[in-house]
């Protein structure tokens, strides 16, 4: 590569040396950086709060993974700095053979909480020290695996009628904590079951069949 | 009573019968309350058909209920995932008799494009349907001419007949409406996606 880094990859490098991997520069000019995973937290913490770097909003977590089953899945982190008006992007590479999991850069932006909850429930990919990992698109009963994995088959791993049992015994209340439902004032007035329900945390379950 | 001496003993009780179908069914059909459930682009063609260009009020559906306990007709405009499932379920459970569903569009009537591990392949898996109205989505004349259809529908109805009148079809057991092998079957994959494998 001739042309010269992009600044905020440059000094990524002085920092971190070896923790810093490749750098590429996407087609719209944006700066992409491969971060060691055992490093992310750090890179992470440097970037938002270095004066020169500012990297102060996190746009969206996502991940990748390749139809060449040799490449390794990335976790994307999409990073904006609102008062430079610049972007990055970072990348963790993780070997889909080993342990999927990274730690969870919600202690540096809150907003990653839901961010990578979608991540963990498309790809099942582990965030250490999230503070609620569970999925969030799929229900949480969800047993067929998770569907953004090249080894996932498109129409599911159940049959359609196994499918449609599973959806119509799910109980759709059962998903929602006493906080994400707004109704930690009223618990007096809920039905007892509802209540005790929510008290116990229960996310619901679904019988086997037969 | 000359004149109907002549008849089966059951005329008078039939003619009763027939005038009573046809005042309840008459007003049955004519004020019909839907219960919307949109959940895509089948939506906005029903808001359309809503709306004062095509305007359905003048069929009687003047008052949508966004309540099932006051709705007639639950019309799904749109796919259903799976996660919404046990949601129309409930609704239609809650919706008194007597009640009718009309599935709009390709995707509630059978999975349209979404034959993937999250799209319910045919609300019929999940409610039973009185009207299904293709397209994608259908354009507002075609979900007229299929709440008119249910009004045909209706008005063949009978007070009288257990075999016309439908009664309350609730899941079995195993928490089904159909059978497994019902619902395999009607939820095989058909058209372009016959060509996609179920296994990646």
């Amino acid at each position: 590569m001739t042309a010269p880094l992009p600044p905020t990859a440059q000094a990524l490098r002085a920092t971190f040396g070896t923790a810093i991997g490749r750098v590429e520069v996407a087609r719209d000019g944006e700066p992409v950086v491969y971060v060691a995973r055992d490093r992310l937290l750090e890179v992470m913490a440097w970037l938002k709060d270095t004066p020169a770097e500012q990297y102060d909003y996190l746009v969206d977590v996502t991940a990748v993974e390749y139809r060449d089953r040799e490449r390794p899945l990335e976790v994307v982190y999409f990073l904006r700095s609102l008062a430079r008006r610049v972007d990055v992007r970072i990348k963790v590479e993780l070997d889909a053979a080993a342990e999927l999991a990274v730690d969870s850069v919600w202690g540096l932006w809150h907003g990653a909480d839901w961010l990578e909850r979608e991540v963990y429930d498309m790809f099942g990919i582990t965030f250490r020290g999230h503070p609620d990992l569970r999925r969030i698109l799929m229900w949480e009963t969800y047993a067929e695996g998770f569907p953004l994995r090249k080894s996932f088959p498109l129409r599911g791993r159940f049959s359609r009628a196994e499918q449609v049992r599973q959806a119509l015994n799910a109980n759709p209340e059962a998903h929602y904590s006493m906080e994400e439902l707004s109704i930690a004032d009223a618990e007096g007035d809920l039905p007892d079951d509802m209540r005790d329900r929510l008290r116990r945390g229960e996310r619901g379950t679904i019988a086997n069949s037969e | 009573m000359k004149e109907i001496s002549g008849q089966s003993p059951n005329y008078l009780l039939s003619k009763f019968q027939t005038l009573v179908d046809w005042a309840v069914n008459s007003s049955r059909a004519n004020s019909l309350w839907p219960m919307p459930f949109g959940t895509a682009c089948c939506a906005i063609e029903f808001m359309a058909t809503a709306a004062s260009r095509f305007d359905f009020a003048r069929f009687g559906m003047e008052r949508q209920a966004f309540s099932p306990r006051q709705a007639d007709v639950l019309i799904c405009a749109g796919r259903l995932p799976f996660k919404l499932a046990p949601v129309i379920r409930r609704i239609y459970d809650q919706m008194t008799q007597p009640k009718w569903v009309i599935s709009m569009g390709a995707c509630a009537s059978t999975g349209g494009i979404f034959d993937n591990y999250a799209m319910v392949q045919g609300i019929d898996t999940i409610v039973p349907v009185d009207v299904y109205v293709p397209g994608c989505p259908p354009r507002p004349e075609g979900l007229l001419y299929g709440i008119l259809l249910l009004h045909k529908k209706i008005k063949g109805e009978s007070l009288f007949d257990a075999v016309r009148r439908r009664d309350e079809q609730p899941l079995d057991e195993k928490g089904l409406r159909l059978s497994p092998e019902t619902i395999d079957e009607i939820s095989e994959p058909f058209g372009n996606s016959v060509h996609q494998f179920r296994s990646a």
